[in-house]
């Protein structure tokens, strides 16, 4: 089973991009389930939210103690113990406008999502868009299926410019590949 | 595979609702149900759904609202959770003893006080003797189906009684996940409008509702438990034909794995159900015989398949997201009570967990299967998973 945690704050979309990962995985064949951390819903205040994406049917329904993955929407959610949830050979991935080299732990993969997303929707919003990242380095997870959940979740205002935004940032991450 | 759909419970239950076609839907919001009736609301207002919404200011009202559509022979839903349901208790007896076969969604919640929104199953369990019928379901794909199995139970000619549904809040409420959408023309096979004589009819005049003095009120009681009775056997039935049609089915009352030669087995409703069943792969690995037991019904109470699930069993456990201060669980209580009846006497002991929304993980499972397997804890009750230590 790959369990993903997603560390974000009310309103930049955590939830939703925890159900978009789920519904991908779905059309991809898997069972997944996406639930949030439960409780009343502010905006700005820290939130978690969890894929389980599995093979079988995934029975364990409680919150996610050791991840596969952890995406980090807002860097401020960070911290240097954030490594220890995860699994072996996990990964963390951080949307940040610090440099990469500000995070000394090898498992972060950090990136600036927000000034692409701004040009996008004219607003750092980077939920959908983080999940290039995950397309990046998980085979399981493509960018055919992401946006096949897209447009049948994310309302058709909002779908296209995401998956434009999506598309840059994975752009952007083959460039980078190629420039070392 | 285009017919599923990524979906919370709440959802899924709202989708089931729909391909029922209930003619009365009224309904006032409570976390953690809201959803369900926010989604049948969106389908009334589109047109999708042709029914009577009637926003009320309570629950109070919600269920007095049902049972006059029901009582003019219509279907009928409602749907609440916790301190909700509590307020229409007074209500749930009149619907049951007038036999109106209305069919409510609850949300498992906590009851206040300590103020909590999360999960427990306090809230259905203190209505055990509210004269519904009661079942657990355990993921979205069972919400959607036993939402439309409900309304052909509770209106089966046999049974006439409301259904509760119960969905653990947030757990299966808010947990999105696959979910395979029926087709209208599937349920409808299944499901036909609601026939009945029993209703006011301006044509036919009958009291209905009425007062009934000491010399038949038993007799009435009596024909109320006797229709109850009868859901153990119809629910069977009704899965069966549910599964012709559709494809997917439950079986009765309870959902036995690995029982049959089973020697330690937990007992639980709802959504915990699924991971008990991974602890009992992981036991079965290490060659010990264990087993699981999802009851899907608590009212009525399968007793005789209960019996029959333990034959080989030397002791239980019972997972109990309730706890009646100053006794035990009450699924535990309502277990003893059939072991007893059938001459059953094996080590049992109670589970108090999943309380407020406490997380169960596999650990506090298998801590659960441990205490079974050795059998030398003293204590028979004990709460999982608390921050304090349970010295009592």
């Amino acid at each position: 089973m790959k369990e993903i945690t997603w560390f974000g704050r009310g309103g930049q979309g955590a939830f939703t991009a925890s159900r978009i990962l789920g519904a991908a995985a779905m059309t991809k064949g898997y069972k997944s389930i996406a639930f949030p951390s439960f409780g009343p819903e502010r905006r700005g205040a820290p939130i978690r939210a969890f894929t389980k994406i599995s093979a079988g049917p995934v029975t364990d329904r409680s919150v996610i103690e050791k991840s596969d993955y952890i995406i980090v929407l807002d860097d401020t959610l960070y911290d240097e113990k954030m490594p220890k949830l995860l699994k072996e050979g996990g990964r963390i991935l951080i949307n940040t406008l610090k440099p990469a080299s500000f995070f000394k732990d090898e498992r972060v993969l950090a990136k600036d999502i927000s000034t692409i997303a701004v040009k996008h929707l004219k607003r750092p919003i980077v939920n959908i868009a983080i999940l290039g990242l995950l397309i990046d380095l998980d085979k399981d997870i493509d960018l055919e299926s992401v946006i096949s959940a897209v447009n049948g979740y994310i309302s058709p205002k909002i779908a296209e410019k995401n998956i434009d935004l999506l598309k840059e940032v994975i752009e952007s991450l083959n460039n980078q590949t190629t420039e070392f | 595979m285009n017919d599923l759909k990524f979906i919370s419970g709440d959802e899924a239950f709202a989708e089931g609702v729909r391909l029922a076609r209930p003619q009365v839907i009224s309904a006032y919001p409570i976390t953690p149900q809201t959803i369900v009736v926010e989604r049948l609301a969106e389908m009334v207002e589109a047109a999708e759904l042709d029914s009577q919404f009637i926003h009320v200011e309570s629950e109070h009202s919600a269920m007095m609202s049902a049972m006059g559509a029901s009582a003019m022979g219509v279907r009928a839903f409602t749907a609440t959770s916790s301190q909700g349901l509590l307020y229409m208790a007074e209500c749930l007896y009149y619907v049951s003893g007038g036999r109106f076969p209305i069919v409510m969604m609850n949300a498992n919640r906590a009851t206040a006080l300590p103020w909590s929104i999360y999960s427990d199953q306090r809230d259905s369990l203190s209505q055990l003797d509210s004269g519904w019928i009661q079942i657990y379901v355990e993921d979205a794909q069972e919400a959607l189906d036993m939402a439309v199995q409900a309304f052909a139970l509770a209106e089966k000619e046999t049974v006439r009684l409301p259904v509760m549904v119960n969905l653990d809040g947030f757990i299966v409420t808010h947990t999105y996940e696959p979910v395979s959408i029926p087709t209208q023309e599937s349920i409808d096979r299944f499901l036909p409008p609601r026939s009945t004589w029993d209703k006011l009819d301006i044509e036919n005049p009958v009291s209905m509702a009425f007062t009934v003095g000491p010399e038949l009120n038993e007799e009435f009681n009596l024909l109320h438990h006797k229709a109850s009775l009868n859901a153990l056997k119809e629910i069977e039935t009704i899965d069966s034909e549910y599964k012709e049609i559709v494809g997917r089915g439950y079986g009765g009352a309870l959902k036995m794995y690995k029982t049959d030669d089973a020697e330690y087995v937990l007992i639980a409703l709802g959504s915990i159900n699924a991971l008990v069943r991974e602890e009992v792969d992981r036991l079965r690995s290490e060659g010990i015989r264990a087993g699981s037991i999802a009851i899907r019904m608590m009212r009525p109470f399968p007793t005789e398949e209960l019996a029959g699930a333990l034959k080989n069993a030397k002791a239980i456990g019972v997972l109990d997201k309730d706890i009646s201060f100053g006794y035990e669980g009450t699924v535990y209580t309502n277990v003893n009570s059939a072991l007893v009846k059938k001459g059953i006497n094996i080590a049992s002991y109670n589970f108090i967990c999943g309380i407020g929304g406490r997380d169960i993980s596999p650990r506090d499972i298998g801590q659960c299967f441990e205490t079974v397997i050795e059998g030398k804890e003293s204590k028979h009750i004990k709460f999982i998973g608390s921050e304090v230590w349970d010295d009592v």
